[in-house]
């Protein structure tokens, strides 16, 4: 059944090659050994990208199942909103059946390389439960680091291929307004580019919950839910009631979806749009080190315990 | 020495009610995690509910119907689907069976493989939405104003059965691909639980090309949409009149027809025979 | 065989070709390429006999059960099992055998072995007096008495094997088809396993078709042995007629106490290699011609041996071997 693809890049095989190769590292003053040191690391993190890159394209036809889908939500979530627009007599939260359309589009278009909810891989959370985790603690690239560059890696592949798509059908169909300016592009790309990260760290903390629990599937799925709806992915976050978005606003997931797609999509602009993507800095900040110390605590339990 | 077999002991229900209550008795040993998957499930249908309430909270009325109808609709869905997903859920396991050839073991047993995988598993852990959907479906039924009388009851348990019927086959549908897709469940999502997610909305927002892959080719408009018209004596939108909804057993004919012959394709196609 | 009875197996010219999508690195198109699993293999089997059916991997043996039991479709050719066609037929034939493949379990892993057992009395419709005295009459065989109330995946792999085929015989079949059933046991585990296995054909003259790599198995559980390779039958005949056939050789490895040139004189003997300057030297014998005995013997009138061992014919060795010799 499954097809033997040739040029699959383990993403083991890359940090095997790296840290083999820093450790030939024999630099002749101190110097010179911090400089070769952070010379290696980055050629380490590119290639680790690039491998997260090249492994998404043996999954082709799950890319192509994957914007099928994709756009099946959009046409289903843009009728609800359409019609929730129209009842409210054209504008609904700062939202017009146009922008309201963009929202649709852009969020589905960016889930997949969001990635929300940690859809993804499950390799973290299976290394963890069958303890070949450990291996990866042993190597002198810093765990949380390589799996994100991985994941970057990932996500600057599917972006266009299932992002594209997805909104021009959007576009071609029930249109959508999207602006003329490149300033919202670019720095719309910053942003999906923290939110990418942001969801990632998430995830990652949610899967080294798997050093204590056995079972994360139950975990996983409630992070899902509680994530995706949070991020904005149901229903704009502009949308809530007062109180629950007050809540949504004291978790990172709005950071995740509502933030890149406002800002793409120009409906929050200059300093505000600065500003949000602040807030995602701080959200990335926050989020690599609870899953950083979370890490530490894991690897304390697991030498207690002999693991 | 052709030995004589001994007359068969049972009935024909005998190996799946055994296979069934052997699968009851598992997951009650299960406890921990079985708690956990049963908040799981639980969340996940207070986030679709709350996905309705969010609209609910910014207008008042949405593709015709106010947000009591709209309980109804919801529960209905999302009874018949919860209901299809604790019966015949589980044969999404299919493309891990095949990739690990566990599947031969159906292959090996004197039953059709269908009805082997169908009755493989009872997902007991769906009960927290089947929860979530009933409290839906109550309280759709005592809020709304129902002319109640033998026609409603009859809707009722057309609607609940049938529409537990079509979303089953949905879901045989999506396993039957299994056997030619890798990680195909990226594709059948799209109708599976795209079904399920436009089967809970009212299908007069949907526009003409929507309405007709919802209504006729995917038909989750029959399990609570046209239902909830014909109990709240409710005219339907163009190209979906709600005197259909009495036509929602030819609606599951339709889906099962699709589910066994793809299911037929891909044995095949598994066997070997004919590519 | 007085009368003739309807063959339990019948293959003739059995065909099975896979074709293979290989994806070069970074090409477009993929290369589609055919592998015959199995070409034209014919052979019958008779009820009540004992076939061991041996092969390198790869060589076809899973592919041609599969087809006899109804879960592959031949390319070409025919199989009939039991008077039935495998895929046409699966339901009724699945009442008269029982598989047990070697790495793949057929009973439910999180309930006692017990519970399997029931189940499968229960599938095969059992009535139930029947199906408890063959499950006692099965565990008490196969000593299984202790592990029936411990969940299956806890089972160890000599328990589970065992576990495995009596769950395959509990509807007493005609046929016992085993797909590599000894692999990773211990010895003790295969002694017991063997013993069953004859107990239970002189009991109920089942039938038997083995496949396996251990020619221990072969050797005592089987009258008839027939050699598959690259997907054809390369020998139907009885395992000393293989061995005569093939010439299989054992080794003699003896371990010398000083460096010694080359023993490549020794009678009924071939020098394979040395190691070590000599200390360490492989000496190939005939089994048919000479003993491991008479061999050391001679070996020790040249030199002091200090320590030795016997190697037995690789399954691989005797097959190719095989394969040359039909060429």
């Amino acid at each position: 059944m499954a097809t033997a693809t040739a040029g699959l890049t383990s993403f083991m095989e890359v940090i095997h090659a790296e840290s083999n190769r820093s450790a030939q590292l024999r630099p002749p003053y101190p110097e010179g050994y911090v400089l070769a040191f952070v010379r290696a690391q980055m050629r380490t993190y590119g290639q680790l990208a690039r491998a997260g890159f090249r492994r998404q394209s043996s999954y082709r036809l799950a890319m192509v199942a994957g914007v099928v889908t994709n756009i099946v939500f959009g046409f289903i979530r843009a009728a609800i909103l359409f019609a929730a627009v129209q009842s409210a007599g054209g504008t609904l939260a700062g939202y017009t059946r146009d922008t309201i359309s963009t929202y649709v589009w852009l969020s589905q278009a960016l889930i997949g390389a969001v990635n929300i909810g940690g859809s993804g891989s499950t390799e973290l959370s299976d290394r963890i439960r069958n303890g070949d985790i450990a291996v990866d603690f042993t190597r002198p690239v810093d765990v949380q680091g390589s799996y994100l560059a991985t994941d970057l890696g990932r996500a600057a592949f599917t972006l266009l291929p299932r992002g594209l798509p997805t909104v021009l059908v959007g576009a071609l169909t029930v249109g959508l307004a999207l602006p003329s300016r490149p300033w919202p592009y670019l720095l719309g790309l910053v942003s999906v580019v923290l939110a990418v990260s942001i969801s990632f760290l998430c995830g990652y903390a949610v899967s080294i919950l798997g050093f204590w629990l056995v079972e994360t599937r139950g975990l996983r799925s409630l992070y899902m839910v509680t994530s995706s709806f949070l991020a904005g992915l149901f229903v704009p976050v502009g949308l809530f009631p007062g109180w629950l978005s007050t809540l949504a606003h004291a978790t990172p997931f709005p950071s995740i979806l509502q933030v890149p797609i406002d800002i793409i999509s120009g409906h929050v602009v200059g300093t505000e749009a600065v500003k949000t993507v602040a807030v995602q800095c701080l959200w990335v900040v926050l989020t690599c080190l609870i899953g950083r110390a979370l890490t530490r605590d894991g690897l304390r339990k697991l030498e207690v315990q002999g693991g | 020495m052709a030995r004589a077999q001994p007359r068969a002991a049972g009935d024909w229900s005998t190996p799946y009610r055994a296979v069934i209550g052997s699968r009851i008795r598992a997951q009650r040993s299960y406890r921990a995690s079985f708690a956990l998957d049963l908040f799981g499930s639980l969340l996940i249908g207070l986030a679709e509910f709350a996905e309705v309430w969010v609209i609910f909270h910014n207008v008042r009325v949405l593709g015709g119907l106010d947000f009591n109808a709209i309980l109804l609709l919801f529960g209905l869905s999302n009874l018949a689907f919860s209901m299809a997903d604790l019966l015949v859920g589980h044969v999404d396991n299919l493309p891990t069976y095949v990739r690990m050839g566990t599947i031969d073991a159906f292959y090996l047993r004197p039953q059709p493989v269908l009805a082997q995988l169908v009755t493989s598993e009872l997902s007991l852990r769906r009960l927290a939405r089947i929860g979530v959907a009933l409290v839906a479906l109550s309280a759709g039924l005592t809020q709304n104003h129902i002319a109640w009388g033998p026609q409603v009851v009859a809707m009722l348990v057309l609607a609940l059965v049938f529409g537990t019927a079509i979303f089953a086959g949905l879901f045989v549908c999506a396993a039957s691909l299994q056997f030619f897709l890798i990680n195909g469940s990226e594709l059948t999502n799209s109708f599976t639980y795209g079904g399920s997610y436009a089967a809970s909305q009212p299908a007069s927002i949907f526009p003409t090309p929507l309405k007709m892959i919802f209504g006729y080719l995917v038909p989750v408009v029959f399990t609570a949409y046209l239902p909830t018209l014909v109990i709240l004596r409710l005219p339907g939108p163009s190209g979906l009149p709600s005197w259909l909804a009495w036509l929602t057993p030819f609606a599951a004919l339709w889906v099962w027809f699709v589910a066994l012959r793809l299911w037929r394709w891909g044995t095949r196609h598994y066997q070997g025979g004919g590519g | 065989m007085t009368h003739q009875e309807p063959a339990i197996i019948e293959l003739a010219d059995l065909s099975r070709e896979f074709t293979v999508h290989r994806k070069g690195a970074g090409r477009l198109r993929r290369d589609r390429s055919t592998l015959t699993a199995v070409d034209r293999l014919s052979f019958v089997i008779a009820p009540g006999e004992s076939v061991g059916y041996i092969g390198a991997n790869g060589a076809g043996k899973s592919t041609t059960i599969k087809m006899l039991t109804g879960i592959l479709v031949p390319t070409s050719g025919s199989a009939r099992t039991c008077g039935l066609e495998p895929v046409r037929q699966r339901r009724e034939l699945a009442r008269r055998i029982g598989v047990v493949f070697g790495q793949r379990s057929q009973l439910w892993w999180d309930l006692p072995l017990r519970e399997s057992f029931s189940i499968l009395a229960a599938i095969h419709r059992l009535d139930t007096a029947r199906a408890r005295s063959r499950t006692t009459d099965l565990v008490e065989q196969l000593e299984m008495g202790q592990a029936l109330d411990t969940p299956v995946r806890q089972l160890s792999l000599g328990q589970r094997m065992r576990a495995e085929i009596a769950a395959a015989l509990l509807h007493s079949p005609d046929l016992v088809i085993l797909d590599e059933p000894t692999i990773g046991l211990d010895v003790l585990s295969k002694q017991r396993l063997r013993e069953f296995l004859i107990h239970e054909r002189t009991e109920r003259g089942t039938t038997l078709l083995l496949t396996t790599h251990d020619m221990g198995d072969i050797e005592r559980l089987c009258d008839r042995v027939l050699v598959v390779d690259h997907g054809r039958l390369a020998y139907d005949g009885s395992l000393p007629g293989l061995a005569a056939t093939v010439g299989a050789r054992r080794v003699l490895v003896v371990d010398l106490a000083a460096p010694a040139a080359d023993l490549s004189d020794l009678p009924d003997s071939e020098h394979l290699g040395s190691e070590g300057s000599g200390m360490r030297q492989r000496l190939a014998f005939d089994a048919e011609t000479t003993t491991a005995a008479t061999l050391l013997a001679e070996v020790s009138k040249r030199c002091e041996v200090r320590d030795l061992s016997i190697e037995e014919p690789d399954i691989e060795d005797v097959v190719r071997r095989i394969y040359q010799s039909t060429r």
